[in-house]
């Protein structure tokens, strides 16, 4: 920890802070919608902003990957003219959660591995994040330990975590940097302060307590030997294919792509739009075949592609843990109870070898 | 919000020219096309493009002549649905869109000093003709060169012309199937993994390329495997539906895997334990 990475904040000053970043750009912010639904809003006032909250229906990723987005525009006039587009926006995201900080890196490797989507990139580029650390779990769903997002790591410009007196701020960017530099109100952080920061860390690793009944470390063998499990079997008669779990998730990209011709007939758009592995025509093939017919080899496909494809690929579990797809889904189905009954069953086959 | 165009986005298309349409079955028809720039596609056998009829959409279409063929590339396409149609309706001089090529095609470097047997089915010829005619212009490089096609009728039959000669060449074993004969027919009548066991080959010697309608894999494959052929030297080229072509949209995932950037073409052993692949 380098000293001058950190300034010190009054509680009472965070609002000031707030309103002082509405002039500098577009500031996205929970705000509670009722019923323990929060959502980052466009906010032109801190009082609007909810400091704690559980995680937002929908994660940040609408502002990296819009839920729908023009790749293309073509005009037809004497000739075909096609230009590739994309549309960004100065924006500081402010609050966000590092399991949510866990969802972008995701993105992020996605995105930018090769051939780079340079309309992410572009849009990326533009983007602050200020993030809130929890030091405590916003509810029962998440297993952000489990996968080791309950700590902020990187991927955030500017991190607010509250101590007794102050919010310590820990300074990750030159980005942030200018943020701070452009108010007063900061102090310059003592070492007293970084101890208690210290402090902190440590009393949350008591705190937030592995969740899954495993190591994150024995996540590719476990499901290695589980793709043949009862466990999807059982959520076959659960799951609705609604597609919620996989709209809501931080980590979750697919996209389809569409177009739309106007009225004129002679120019139109090219755009992708979130797209789920849950819905109906996903894998489905030319002749009507369909790869991923039943529901359970479709959730199989889900937890698959978050704790097992990924790690490969990536090198990295593509879930942060955030519990979003547990606390949407109309059928209760329960990531956390998802993974221990795989465990278990793993558990009870190794078993009966030694018996 | 800002609007930007990005002329090194992914997404952004070449402009092709037809330059021929040549029609080749009631479905089916060949395009010959050029960039408009007049730069080259580069490609290995088995690559496919993703093909743009703007305001009707974007499809993968494997590119079906050969990589050295630097005047003109082209494409044979089934007509099946909007934009297969629409392509159909298209007359030489107009312009689509074109962005790739995309995918792994066939390991050309590991199939050099080997035999070749290819295994076409129906409209699986057109990834495989470009090999064919990689092979043909190449011809040194390769052992023994063994074709096997098979359509359903007569009528469907592919490439009649080119047909002609590779059968006539001494230097390509040619034989062809098809599971319904009309009366002018003289070939062959029976599903194509007839033809299998009939070939002469060193199985340990010899690289089978298969492309073909889904069904046709398993039956192929058995084949193959009574035959001795071991599993990393057969290669299939899988079909799903595409829509980025660059390993994001997830649309053609078989389980690890990425059709469009893993594949088209897999070896068997790739494969051959992974539920959700044939
Ligand atoms: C790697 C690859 C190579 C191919 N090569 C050829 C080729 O050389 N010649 C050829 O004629 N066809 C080829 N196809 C199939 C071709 O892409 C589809 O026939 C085409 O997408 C159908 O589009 P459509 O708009 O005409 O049909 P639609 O009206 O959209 O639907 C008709 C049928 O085509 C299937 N289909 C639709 N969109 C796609 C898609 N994006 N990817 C795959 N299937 C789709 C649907 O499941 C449906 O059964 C290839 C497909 C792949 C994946
Ligand atoms: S798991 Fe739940 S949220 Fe996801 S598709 Fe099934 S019913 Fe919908
Ligand atoms: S799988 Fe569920 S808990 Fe994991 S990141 Fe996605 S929504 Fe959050
Ligand atoms: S076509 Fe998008 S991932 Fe393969």
């Amino acid at each position: 920890m380098k000293i001058e990475q950190y300034k010190l904040l009054e509680k009472s000053l965070l609002k000031d802070f707030i309103n002082s970043l509405i002039p500098i750009a577009n500031v996205y912010a929970p705000v509670s919608k009722g019923f323990n639904n929060y959502v980052f809003q466009n906010i032109k006032s801190a009082d609007e902003v909810s400091i704690k909250y559980i995680p937002t229906i929908i994660p940040p990723k609408k502002f990296f990957l819009p839920k729908k987005e023009n790749i293309l525009q073509f005009f037809i006039e004497d000739e075909l003219k096609v230009e590739p587009v994309t549309e960004y926006e100065n924006l500081i995201i402010f609050g966000v959660h590092t399991c949510d900080i866990a969802g972008i890196k995701c993105l992020n490797m996605v995105l930018s591995d090769k051939p780079k989507d340079t309309a992410y990139l572009i849009r990326k580029k533009h983007v602050t994040i200020i993030g809130i650390e929890c030091n405590d779990y916003c509810d029962e769903y998440a297993s952000c330990s489990f996968v080791g997002a309950h700590m902020p790591t990187t991927g955030y410009d500017l991190m607010f975590t509250e101590l007794s007196e102050y919010f310590i701020v820990h300074i990750h960017s030159s980005k942030g940097m200018d943020i701070i530099e452009k108010t007063d109100i900061f102090k310059d952080a003592s070492i007293a302060q970084l101890e208690e920061l210290k402090i902190l860390r440590n009393n949350k690793m008591k705190i937030f307590n592995n969740e899954i009944p495993t190591e994150r470390r024995y996540l590719p063998d476990l499901f290695d030997r589980s793709f043949n499990a009862n466990v999807w079997k059982e959520l076959e008669q659960k799951c609705l294919s609604c597609g919620n779990c996989t709209a809501v998730c931080p980590t979750c990209y697919c996209f389809d792509i569409k177009e739309e011709v106007d009225l004129t007939l002679k120019a139109g758009e090219r755009y992708r739009v979130w797209f789920s592995c849950q819905l109906d025509p996903f894998a489905k093939v030319a002749g009507g075949h369909d790869f991923r017919k039943e529901r359970s080899a479709r959730q199989r496909h889900r937890f698959y592609r978050k704790f097992r494809y990924h790690i490969d690929r990536y090198g990295m579990v593509f879930c942060t843990g955030c519990g979003r797809c547990s606390r949407t889904c109309m059928a209760k189905i329960n990531l956390k109870e998802v993974l221990t009954s795989l465990i278990r069953e793993s558990e009870a086959k190794i078993w009966r070898k030694w018996l | 919000m800002a609007k930007v165009v990005i002329k090194d986005s992914p997404y952004n298309l070449k402009k092709a020219k037809i330059l021929d349409v040549k029609t080749l079955t009631e479905k089916e028809k060949l395009f010959k096309l050029v960039f408009e720039d007049k730069t080259w596609l580069d490609f290995e056998p088995g690559q496919f493009i993703m093909v743009s009829l703007m305001g009707i959409g974007e499809i993968p279409v494997s590119i079906c002549s050969s990589p050295l063929n630097r005047h003109y590339f082209e494409i044979c396409v089934r007509a099946v649905g909007k934009v297969t149609n629409s392509l159909h309706k298209l007359k030489a001089g107009d312009i689509i869109g074109v962005r790739g090529p995309y995918g792994n095609g066939f390991p050309i470097k590991s199939l050099e000093g080997h035999d070749l047997l290819i295994i076409a089915g129906g409209l699986g010829i057109a990834p495989l003709r470009s090999l064919i005619l990689y092979s043909i212009d190449n011809r040194r490089d390769f052992g023994e060169i063994h074709i096997l096609f098979g359509c359903k009728t007569p009528g469907e039959l592919l490439f009649e012309d080119e047909i002609e000669e590779w059968s006539k060449r001494l230097d390509i074993h040619f034989a062809c199937t098809v599971d319904r004969a009309d009366p002018d027919w003289k070939g062959n009548v029976g599903l194509i993994t007839s033809l299998i066991p009939g070939v002469d080959i060193d199985p340990l010697r010899t690289y089978a390329a298969v492309v073909g309608p889904p069904v046709m894999y398993k039956f192929v494959i058995k084949e193959l495997l009574a035959k001795g052929l071991p599993v990393d030297q057969i290669l299939l080229s899988f079909e799903r539906h595409m829509k980025c072509g660059m390993g994001k949209c997830g649309r053609c995932q078989i389980q690890n895997l990425y059709c469009c950037k893993d594949g088209p073409v897999f070896t068997f052993k790739e494969i051959m334990d992974m539920a959700e692949a044939l």
